[in-house]
């Protein structure tokens, strides 16, 4: 379970998470959706442990940020908006040195299995700088996902993904559910994240709301959850 | 072990990366040769050097070139956001913080092995004089400047005016190695050579850079994690 307490983020005066509460249970699929500059991304960034939150506690188990620290980070995995790879590496040189930061065992076969996963064992030799953005969305989720965390954060996972891809992606996100990871998503693509998300939290103006519950699309229910909130 | 571990992977990605362009090979060092030759048009008359110019030239190209290797070295983590990845990761920061300052060092004795000759070769230099001496002035000046641009680069990487700020920052505070890197020099390249007082230089140096590199390897964590 990861608890979000209460938590609000400044940047100087500027306010960009305003006393957000929200939890996430085992194998739940949580969607944040938002306007541009709603505190999403702010939201991925205090989970990850990147940003400290200005008050407030966020929880992972029994653990804190501070206390647990870098074996906290092990259990991890983020998808940023930016993709985190070295553009002048291939794609096996990537998701090896990774695992080496991560210290993971077996470490060639866990490459070619995230290739594999990725689709791109054929391409597995090229530079990550001359692949699509598809392909490199592709390798950039299998390297947040190469070291099994508990905790997956994805920042706008779909973007530049073709729908077959998005088809992959959604298949492998059930797969992470099924196994018991924790995932948060910030996304804008409702249609596809409606296959997955268990539950679909509101972000506006740095505040969080759960979706309103109901008849019509995940679309349809955040127009309204926006509308009555705004 | 791990931690040395750590260390030895980002460096080894740094220098592959490197090997792969030599981006920063053919800059830094294109640069550190065209520093030199100019000042050689203004201090050497009829061929023959003015006293300590060649010290003080080869310093000037070691800070100016190390300037240029370190802004691109951080701009390179920061085209896919790849410094948030390393910090992302269970490693201590202090690792992140040696892995790219031992990839840096690395790229910055390259550069050096190259333009010290050209210094030696167009100022007249005694490098045989006392090499080993020389050398160690040349690695911990070498160590004390990177050590610091090390730490300023990663903390600017977010800055919008980093190209500038960073020597902005830097000089004043490595004035003092770059001081005692030239006096150091001067003392061995001078007519009368004392390598008593280059000694002296080198234990300043020494001293500097456990403050720095000590000073560093405590701050980069807190710092990096805003």
């Amino acid at each position: 379970m990861v608890s979000v307490d209460d938590v609000s983020r400044n940047y100087g005066r500027r306010r960009a998470l305003a006393r957000v509460t929200l939890q996430a249970a085992r194998g739940e699929v949580l969607g944040l959706f938002g306007p541009n500059g709603a505190g999403k991304s702010t939201l991925i960034s205090v989970l990850s442990t990147l940003l400290r939150p200005s008050s407030g506690r966020v929880r992972y188990g029994t653990h804190t940020a501070d206390g647990a620290g870098d074996a906290l980070r092990g259990h991890i995995g983020v998808l940023g908006h930016d993709l985190f790879l070295y553009g002048d590496l291939s794609a096996r040189e990537n998701l090896a040195f990774f695992g080496r930061l991560y210290g993971l065992d077996d470490l060639d076969a866990r490459v070619t299995d995230a290739l594999r996963l990725a689709r791109l064992s054929d391409r597995a030799d090229d530079r990550a700088g001359s692949f699509s953005r598809g392909l490199r969305q592709r390798l950039a989720l299998e390297r947040a996902l190469l070291h099994q965390p508990r905790l997956v954060l994805l920042d706008e996972p779909f973007t530049g993904l073709d729908d077959d891809s998005a088809l992959v992606l959604i298949e492998r996100l059930r797969s992470l559910r099924e196994r018991g990871t924790i995932v948060v998503m910030a996304t804008h693509d409702f249609d596809t994240a409606e296959a997955v998300v268990d539950r679909a939290i509101c972000v506006d103006r740095g505040r969080a709301w759960p979706v309103a519950a109901g008849a019509g699309t995940l679309r349809e229910r955040y127009r309204r959850t926006l509308k009555e909130r705004g | 072990m791990q931690f040395l571990r750590t260390v030895l992977t980002i460096a080894r990605k740094d220098l592959v990366i490197e090997a792969r362009s030599r981006e920063l090979a053919y800059t830094t060092l294109f640069f550190a040769i065209s520093v030199v030759l100019v000042f050689s048009f203004s201090f050497v008359v009829e061929g023959v050097a003015l006293t300590d110019a060649a010290a003080g030239i080869l310093w000037v190209a070691i800070a100016f070139a190390g300037t240029l290797a370190l802004g691109r070295t951080f701009e390179r983590e920061r085209q896919a956001d790849t410094l948030k990845a390393l910090l992302l990761s269970p490693v201590e920061r202090p690792a992140i913080y040696l892995g790219k300052l031992v990839g840096l060092l690395l790229l910055m004795t390259v550069v050096e092995a190259l333009i010290v000759p050209v210094v030696g070769l167009l100022f007249q230099a005694p490098l045989g004089r006392a090499p080993w001496l020389l050398t160690g002035l040349l690695a911990a000046g070498t160590l004390g400047f990177a050590a610091v641009g090390t730490l300023f680069a990663a903390m600017l990487i977010r800055a919008h005016s980093r190209d500038v700020l960073l020597p902005v920052v830097l000089y004043p505070i490595t004035v003092p190695l770059v001081i005692a890197g030239v006096r150091g020099t001067a003392s061995i390249f001078a007519a009368e050579p004392n390598l008593a007082m280059a000694q002296a230089w080198l234990s300043m140096l020494v001293f500097f850079d456990a403050v720095f590199l000590t000073l560093a390897l405590w701050v980069f964590g807190p710092v990096m994690s805003e």
